[in-house]
């Protein structure tokens, strides 16, 4: 069953929109990353156009992080006072990402500078990741070997402005989760991304904060971030379609539903691992499609009706 | 649903617009009926006369793409050829190179006046029906449209990213693959399906008819087509359109609520 889409004006199939948006459910369920990077590819692929594909998945992801964040917070996992700090930083890296991609835009090959970051900065994240966990998943399986401590003191832990966070077990510096955030609202500004996969990694091993509260912590940020990026896309490009957004939406709650339920019966180190493994796929796809020769040489872009 | 309007004219009617199907289809037998009064007025009258089965396509929220049947008559043997074009866009056809390894994006050339979309058909093959110079002046044609690049860019290339939009548009099915066929019932009248895909551009369309003898066309008629949004689709268009910041707002709200129904069912579990 087709539908047409108004603001991308094409019709695609209902039910491969529900079952993309399910796909990604599942993601947001499991990891507590919104899929933006995942998502836009895909809609690009079936044929939206991309600067369509990039805004409504940030509506999509609105909807999704804060679903996300619900249920979350209902098992009491979700870092509320972190949270919010990582958003300060956030919200104030993402004035000077827009800032960047002004810049990058009006130098050109925008597109080559957002697939090249994505190539380095997942290849880099998802080894680092690889490499940890396999080392977790040794230590397990050899008996006798005593567990490492969660994190080593070290200068992070020399800063001032000390502060509590509770839920996340951590007595640190609040300029660590400000500058952590800040870095990823660079980030995802450039990125045009909810930054889920940056934050993730960065709020395990930089924090050191406990894997069960980092999902919904995470999502926390996400849905202001991608609120922001709707509300800019909307009113400065008009490329949001919101009846696009909805679809995925639906098909996104059964799979955020299911994605949750089996998050919660993975260890940490196993959530870890496939989070790295997935990081490391599509930064393979993303390096694989710059070098590969194109099918066709040529693209189109249509500028003024 | 909305492919049955090709039949409209004939009978077989499943219409999407009940009150404008009845209106199509009396002004479809009445030109049908023109047609045959015409076949026996006398040879001075108009050359020809065509027209579509539909001039709106409208879009909605099930669209598929549409069919508009065009039929006509003319007063004595001879061919037709028919060109359909939508507005003119602006396109920019980019060429990617290989620096480093990587495919970049290197060079680029404007076009102004590209056919958002293009359909040409002809009772036997363009070229033995009409002169390339007259095939040319009417546009008839792919190699026809006469794309003129934005600033200096030498033949050869031009000639090269012609080839390639002509070949995405082809892709998109915005551009036909080949001339379609202008079928003649008769010696008189005169009938072709134009195709439009679920991603046809909004906006005016040009469809012209040409009566064409000794290879030259001797006689032309203009008729215009709108493809426009309707319903509820064109109300989320006109209103991201209009109020920006508020539908904005209205999507993030909208998502946020979707969002939070979507997290009830939790609540027994």
């Amino acid at each position: 069953m087709d539908i047409y889409l108004p603001i991308a004006e094409v019709s695609v199939d209902v039910f491969v929109l529900l079952g993309l948006g399910a796909a990604v459910g599942f993601l947001t369920g499991v990891f507590g990353v919104g899929g933006g990077f995942l998502i836009t590819p895909l809609l690009i692929f079936i044929g939206v156009p991309p600067t369509v594909a990039v805004a409504s998945s940030a509506n999509q992801l609105v909807g999704a992080s804060v679903s996300g964040v619900l249920v979350h917070w209902r098992r009491g996992n979700v870092d509320f006072k972190m949270g919010w700090v990582l958003l300060a930083g956030g919200l104030a890296g993402s004035v000077l990402g827009v800032w960047i991609f002004t810049l990058l835009k009006r130098l050109g090959q925008i597109e080559l500078t957002i697939s090249l970051s994505y190539v380095v900065l997942l290849g880099a994240l998802g080894s680092l990741m690889m490499v940890e966990s396999i080392h977790a998943q040794l230590r397990l399986n050899r008996p006798g070997v005593q567990r490492r401590k969660l994190h080593h003191h070290n200068w992070m832990h020399g800063l001032p402005l000390k502060a509590r966070f509770r839920r996340s077990k951590l007595y640190i510096s609040a300029l660590l989760p400000v500058g952590i955030g800040f870095v990823v609202g660079v980030f995802s500004a450039i990125l045009g991304i909810g930054g889920g996969f940056i934050m993730v990694p960065a709020m395990i091993y930089m924090l050191g904060m406990p894997t069960a509260v980092v999902p919904g912590t995470s999502l926390l940020q996400i849905i202001f971030v991608a609120a922001n990026v709707t509300l800019l896309q909307a009113y400065t490009n008009r490329t949001v379609d919101a009846v696009l957004a909805l679809v995925l939406l639906v098909g996104g709650v059964i799979g955020a539903r299911v994605g949750s339920r089996f998050g919660t019966r993975l260890r940490g180190d196993q959530l870890r691992l496939l989070l790295a493994l997935m990081i490391l796929a599509v930064a393979a796809k993303l390096a694989f499609d710059l070098t590969v020769h194109p099918a066709d040489l040529y693209s189109i872009v249509v500028d003024k009706t | 649903m909305s492919r049955g309007s090709a039949e409209r004219c004939w009978g077989a009617d499943k219409s999407v617009f009940p009150p404008s199907a009845v209106a199509d289809r009396a002004r479809c037998c009445g030109f049908c009926l023109a047609a045959l009064i015409l076949l026996s007025a006398p040879a001075h009258s108009q050359p020809l006369v065509a027209d579509l089965t539909n001039h709106l396509i409208a879009i909605t929220t099930g669209f598929t793409g549409a069919s508009v049947v065009l039929f006509g008559a003319i007063d004595g043997p001879g061919d037709v050829a028919v060109v359909v074009q939508g507005p003119d866009r602006e396109i920019t056809v980019r060429r990617k190179s290989r620096i480093a390894g990587i495919w970049v994006n290197s060079r680029k050339v404007m076009f102004a006046n590209v056919p958002s979309f293009y359909f040409v058909a002809a009772s036997r093959p363009l070229e033995e029906i009409i002169s390339p110079a007259t095939a040319s002046f009417y546009r008839l044609g792919v190699t026809n449209l006469k794309m003129e690049p934005e600033g200096m860019t030498p033949t050869q290339v031009v000639d090269e990213f012609v080839t390639a939009l002509v070949r995405t548009q082809q892709r998109a099915r915005l551009f036909p693959a080949s001339v379609a066929k202008v079928s003649f019932i008769g010696e008189r009248l005169f009938r072709t399906t134009i195709d439009f895909p679920s991603n046809v551009p909004t906006g005016t369309y040009l469809v012209q008819v040409f009566l064409v003898r000794d290879k030259d066309v001797v006689s032309g008629q203009t008729t215009p087509l709108v493809v426009s949004k309707v319903g509820l689709d064109a109300d989320v268009f006109g209103f991201a359109g209009r109020q920006p910041a508020l539908y904005g707002a209205i999507a993030v709200l909208t998502a946020m609520v979707a969002g939070w129904l979507a997290s009830l069912p939790f609540r027994g579990a």
